[in-house]
């Protein structure tokens, strides 16, 4: 089935915040944010911004009626800063005006008097100050110091990856209307609907029924709208509760960039020990996460780090510990993958030390270590329907890849101006939200008279394809044809309590809910039927808008039936709630079974640099993917290679810079680069490898959202063998993103 | 007042010229599919295309509405995404792009679809759909799916009747029927509109630079448009010196089959300039007077050794080499009263040749980390004259006159290269910033002053003598 959207899409008739029709009363918002990055704030004069013709009030913490708080795990976070701020672009002010130019005027007109207090901008300087958001986690299997005694090769290194600038094409923004009775209507591009509307709540002073969150669709989201959307909803909220006038508040491309979070920068040390076989027999790695300057998700994020520092290797002693550092940069946030990415990053670049110490190639490690059946991760869990060897073995053989690693050799035999590199990336990445308490979701599902359905769920759409999804679950339980099914916005007083839309299971999650209520209300309409048709009700089936009689069609039309469920008072609505099984973890041990279920897959990365000008072209990601039984290859195809893109992306040209002063370097899009069309690498091809896929998974269907991103980890590894190739002095260095700056330098290091 | 066709709707407006047309279609005329990615022509979320009437037909070319004044609009055809948009069904770009599943969260896709739709009116020859979305940032598919789009499109076009390629457009469905009526429309709407008045202005050409920084207050300013002063336009030949006008576009540039026969690799050197959208837009002058030492056309035409005409308001003319326009960083010679007019070089003879080259993180659609460009004359192997400018290594587009003086009258040969690679160091002072560190820029410069040699004497400079492998 095609995308549900993408008619509109096309058209250019979807529509976002920023699209929706405005009050003629509507007056818009503009953030007055820190010009420092930490110090005290010992006077703000708002006097000439509020004298401007246009302005309507300045909101500050003090005009709050409720708490000035908006952290979610940690409760160290005010919406407006009071007397300290502790990073630049921290949110301070709120200006309502007549236009978003005289509140841009009005911004300017504001002075203020901060006295600076030292800034911290990297997690190891805050670290070595104890500059911490939490206490440190730990995961352990085995002992780890006891076996490097035992091993031959024991290596040490350090790594570094930087953040991530989330780049959705919509910016963050809300359009806020008062309701009757002091009620607020947001409509926000969220992915966590529910969040908004508890803090907007809990900022006002007000209880959750007055705050009503309505979300269309995002202009794509990554993570960076998971919580970071709400500070901008909850601003606009508190000035309607003032003004009692509709405020719109979209933020402009610099100021998102500047005062939004990003994927979070780790430094890590790791020390690794193998045999003489090289099997991988005990790790152990120091993760500093740079979190900013206050929690947001971060210690969520760094749990998901030591969950997937393994990545698909079976290692018998683990011993990893993550620092969340507590930084003035601001505070770094969910972006697909969720510290996933980051833990990968560090034990294929241990691998990749030790194989070029060693003097072999680092596939030889790594396939010696790939996980098997029944192997325990580090945090307990036992893996089951393993496909790690699978998707290796298969992506090997496949894309020939002995004749690919041949070729490339040959070429670097033949060239100096050019050389290529190849590598391979396996993914092992687990399914569920970390924190157990989330893995729910509810489903409204209403029958109209006329046969029409309208599906409401706790997912939004952000161009991952869940509204298409939510409707193939509902269309094929109910065995009508797709134009009869409408999927609602997502609001929160049609679905509530949700959880955001996130760690890859919307569609498992919600699409199990939407499964539940639709049988529920086949059940109710086979027995309509069973009457109707005068048979017993096992004999019936829908399929095609008609009811099945001992799987022959009946004259009898889905509308009918409705229309005789109807005169029989029949209940055609019905509310799902799913929770997933099986998952649980015990935070005082570091150990349960936190994962419904885990994605596989191998990719192999070729690269061509070119040696006289440090530049590189990706000629080809060859992928084998383990999508269960995916129920929309195109739409999952379309995740593989988005989430390709933006991990190429994150080892190659993305790169974030901060001042010492903690002033944001990449502001604009002219300093922060992500691909364009011609970064894309020339050849992508994914083989699905079909498989049994999980019970938990929605029609057995796995996530896609999150795991391809990590395939862009086998780019770095790619291009550091082309630079290796040209320049046998180069000295590895893991320090993402690889840009052509460092290729450049590593080609002509002496 | 501003008088123009948009879609297939006559605009007569009295709104302020120097607002953006992107605010003038979403909030004045309430048109939402052109989006809001960046402001700074770096996402193409507003791409709208721009049609003007050359002869009896309508040339429609793409660019970022958000960095565009709306008085450019005048006398032309604006195209937004509703503009293309069949009555019920989709058009071939668009369902080119549904059947490839080329559209995720959706907000980019406007954008790219009116690119591709640009594509297929602008009928150039040898580009690709490629080279038309080279503006538009999607970050959800990863390209490939609307890659496949661009290629079906591709295929499509390849049957085109160029005869009556608007009557084939709207046959093939990729357009509706009115534009068949735009080019009649045009030509009364031009007999109509009038000059826009102005007086005590800024003036601005397309825009792609002050609209970047200044859309704010050139909102509230009056503007003085020079886009359509024809006295500034042109590519002229005359005696062996090429003139060009300073209204120019990078477009204009790349498209021109005498400029074309002088480079032989000129489309690739302009392919690194920026993207389409920005091209059609970004004239010399604007470059130059952008002063930015990193700026692409400074470097070009600096090794082009060229001459600036820099015109007053009385009308009288004055010439002044171009290595001495820049000054220092963002200090140029040009006075209140006087514009750049042109410029001009001497036509490349036998003996001559040039090349361009640009690194920058990412290698289209971005600003250069460093640019070079190298103009040489060899007479028996021995260097008759050199013009070689460097971008990015000092505060202004540095015309390297020392290095260049060094290689007149030596061999050619890999020590020479290597020699005055030591000059260019000498001549330069790259400072450490977003784009790089200093020691990156420094090598880097020394990279691409071999790749100049490397890419026009391959036979005899190559890599590994010049860094001694």
């Amino acid at each position: 089935m095609k995308n549900i959207d993408s008619f509109t899409h096309v058209r250019g008739e979807s529509l976002y915040v920023d699209d929706l029709m405005l009050r003629q009363d509507v007056l818009f918002g503009l953030c007055f944010d820190s010009p420092k990055a930490h110090g005290k704030i010992k006077s703000v004069d708002y006097s000439k911004a509020e004298a401007l013709k246009g302005v309507i009030k300045i909101f500050t913490y003090k005009d709050i009626l409720g708490e000035n708080q908006i952290g979610g795990i940690i409760q160290d976070e005010p919406l407006w800063a009071e007397d300290e701020v502790h990073f630049w672009g921290q949110p301070i002010a709120f200006i309502v005006a007549e236009t978003e130019a005289i509140a841009k005027k009005a911004r300017a007109l504001i002075t203020i008097d901060i006295e600076e207090l030292p800034v911290i901008t990297t997690a190891k300087e805050a670290k070595e100050k104890g500059s911490f958001i939490n206490a440190p986690r730990s995961f352990k299997l085995g002992d780890s110091a006891k076996t490097f005694a035992d091993c031959e090769y024991v290596f040490e290194g350090e790594t570094f990856s930087n953040g991530q600038e989330h780049l959705y094409l919509e910016t963050q923004g809300c359009y806020a209307v008062p309701q009757e009775n002091g009620s607020i209507k947001l409509t926000s591009s969220t992915q966590g609907p529910t969040a908004v509307q508890k803090t907007a709540a809990r900022v006002l002073g007000v209880p959750m029924h007055k705050i009503e969150v309505d979300v269309i669709r995002l202009g794509g989201g990554f993570g960076g709208k998971e919580d970071q959307a709400t500070p901008w909803a909850v601003m606009a909220a508190v000035a309607v509760q003032y003004l009692n006038r509709p405020v719109k508040f979209m933020l402009n491309r610099h100021d998102d960039l500047r005062m939004t979070g990003k994927r979070h920068p780790y430094s890590s040390f790791y020390k690794i020990g193998l045999t003489k076989d090289l099997k991988i027999k005990a790790f152990e790695v120091e993760f500093l996460q740079n979190s900013g300057a206050a929690a947001d998700l971060s210690p969520a994020i760094a749990e998901r780090t030591l969950f997937h520092a393994c990545n698909s290797y079976f290692i018998p002693n683990v011993s990893t510990t993550v620092y969340s550092c507590k930084t003035n940069l601001p505070p770094n946030t969910a972006f697909r993958g969720f510290g996933g990415p980051q833990g990968m990053f560090v034990i294929e670049s241990a691998i990749s030390a030790v194989a070029d110490k060693i003097g072999i190639d680092r596939r030889q490690i790594q396939e010696e270590n790939l996980l098997a059946e029944n192997d325990e991760f580090s945090y307990g869990q036992i893996a089951t329907q393993v496909e790690a060897k699978n998707t290796w073995f298969s992506a090997k053989e496949k894309f020939q890849f002995e004749k690919l690693e041949d070729e490339v050799f040959a070429f670097n035999q033949e060239n100096k101006r050019f050389t290529k590199g190849i590598s391979l990336m396996p993914i092992t990445f687990g399914i569920s939200f970390t924190n157990t308490q989330m893995n729910h979701a509810r489903a409204l599902i209403h029958i109209y008279l006329d046969g029409s359905v309208g599906v409401s769920t706790g997912a939004v759409e952000m161009g991952q394809g869940v509204n298409t999804k939510m409707l193939q679950v509902a269309q094929s339980v109910l065995g009508v044809s797709a134009n009869r099914v409408k999927i609602e916005t997502t609001n929160t007083t049609r679905v509530a309590n949700t959880s955001p839309s996130a760690a890859s299971s919307t569609a498992d999650l919600n699409g199990k809910a939407v499964e539940m209520a639709c049988k529920s209300l086949i059940d109710r309409l086979r027995k309509v039927a069973a009457k109707m048709l005068s048979s017993e009700e096992k004999n019936i089936s829908f399929q095609e808008d008609f009811v099945y009689l001992d799987a022959e069609k009946t004259a009898l039309s889905w509308e009918e039936l409705i229309t005789q469920a109807m005169a029989q008072r029949v209940a055609l609505s019905e509310n799902a709630h799913y929770a997933t099984p099986i998952i649980h973890f015990d935070k005082t041990k570091e150990k349960g079974h936190p994962f419904a279920y885990h994605v596989y897959g191998t990719a192999i990365t070729t690269v061509t640099v070119d040696c006289l000008r440090g530049t590189y072209e990706i000629d080809a990601v060859k992928m084998v993917h383990d999508f269960g039984k995916s129920m929309n290859y195109a739409v999952d195809m379309g995740q593989i290679e988005g989430g390709l893109a933006q991990g190429i992306g994150w080892m190659t040209m993305e790169e974030i810079a901060y001042g010492k002063d903690g002033r944001l370097l990449s502001n604009a899009l002219s300093t922060y680069k992500i691909p364009d069309i011609f970064s894309a690498p020339k050849t992508v091809e994914t083989i699905p490898l079909e498989t049994e896929g999980s019970e938990w998974a929605i029609k057995k269907s796995k996530a896609t959202g999150e795991p391809p991103l990590m395939y862009g980890i086998g780019t770095y590894f790619a291009i550091q063998k082309a630079v290796k190739a040209f320049n046998p002095n180069y000295k590895l260095k893991f320090h993402a993103p690889f840009t052509p700056e460092k290729v450049l330098m590593g080609l002509y290091e002496k | 007042m501003i008088d123009f066709i948009l879609n297939n709707q006559i605009i007569k407006t009295s709104a302020g010229a120097g607002i953006t047309l992107l605010d003038f279609i979403r909030d004045f005329q309430q048109l939402k599919g052109t989006k809001i990615g960046c402001r700074e022509g770096d996402c193409g979320a507003c791409t709208v295309l721009v049609g003007e009437l050359v002869d009896n037909s309508v040339a429609y070319q793409s660019i970022t509405c958000c960095i565009s004044p709306l008085g450019n609009a005048n006398g032309k055809h604006i195209v937004t995404v509703e503009g293309i948009n069949l009555p019920k069904e989709l058009n071939t770009v668009q369902k080119a792009m549904v059947d490839n599943f080329a559209t995720q969260c959706g907000f980019c896709t406007p954008g790219f679809v009116v690119s591709m739709t640009g594509f297929a009116l602008e009928n150039k020859i040898n580009t690709t759909c490629n080279d038309a979305i080279s503006g538009n940032i999607c970050r959800c598919t990863g390209y490939k799916s609307i890659e496949k789009a661009g290629f079906e499109i591709e295929e499509k076009l390849q049957q085109r009747d160029n005869n009556h390629q608007i009557d084939w457009l709207i046959k093939e469905g990729f357009i509706p029927n009115y534009f068949e009526t735009i080019a009649e429309r045009l030509k009364q709407l031009k007999t109509q509109h009038s000059e826009i008045e102005s007086s005590n202005r800024v003036k601005v050409a397309n825009g792609t630079d002050l609209y970047v920084r200044h859309a704010d207050k050139l909102a509230d300013e009056n503007v003085e448009l020079l886009a359509d002063k024809k006295e500034l336009k042109g590519i002229l030949f005359s005696e062996g010196v090429c003139t060009l006008g300073a209204n120019t576009t990078v477009t204009e540039i790349a498209n021109s089959t005498e400029l074309q026969a002088l480079f032989l690799k000129l489309k690739k050197f302009m392919k690194l300039i920026s993207s389409e959208p920005i091209r059609n837009m970004g004239t010399l002058g604007g470059n130059f007077v952008n002063a930015s030492p990193i700026g692409d056309m400074s470097i070009f035409f600096l090794a082009l050794n060229s001459t600036l005409t820099i015109q007053k308001e009385d009308g009288t003319e004055r010439h002044i080499p171009f290595q001495e326009f820049h000054q220092k960083y963002k200090v140029f010679d040009l006075q209140e009263d006087e514009i750049l007019k042109s410029l001009s070089f001497k036509v490349l003879d036998a003996n001559e040749s040039f090349n361009f080259e640009k690194v920058s993180k990412r290698t289209h659609l971005d600003i250069a980390s460093v640019n070079s460009a190298g103009r040489l004359s060899v007479k028996n192997n021995i260097v008759t004259d050199a013009h070689f400018a460097v971008g990015g290594a000092a505060e202004i587009p540095k015309y390297l006159h020392k290095t260049s003086e060094f290689l007149v009258g030596k061999a050619l040969n890999a020590e020479t290269v290597k020699k005055a690679e030591a000059v260019l160091q000498s001549e330069i002072s790259p400072i450490s910033d977003v784009r790089g560190a200093s020691e990156y820029k420094r090598l880097l410069a020394r990279q691409l002053f071999y790749a100049h040699f490397i890419e026009l004497f391959p036979s005899e400079i190559e890599l590994n003598k010049l860094i001694g492998q």
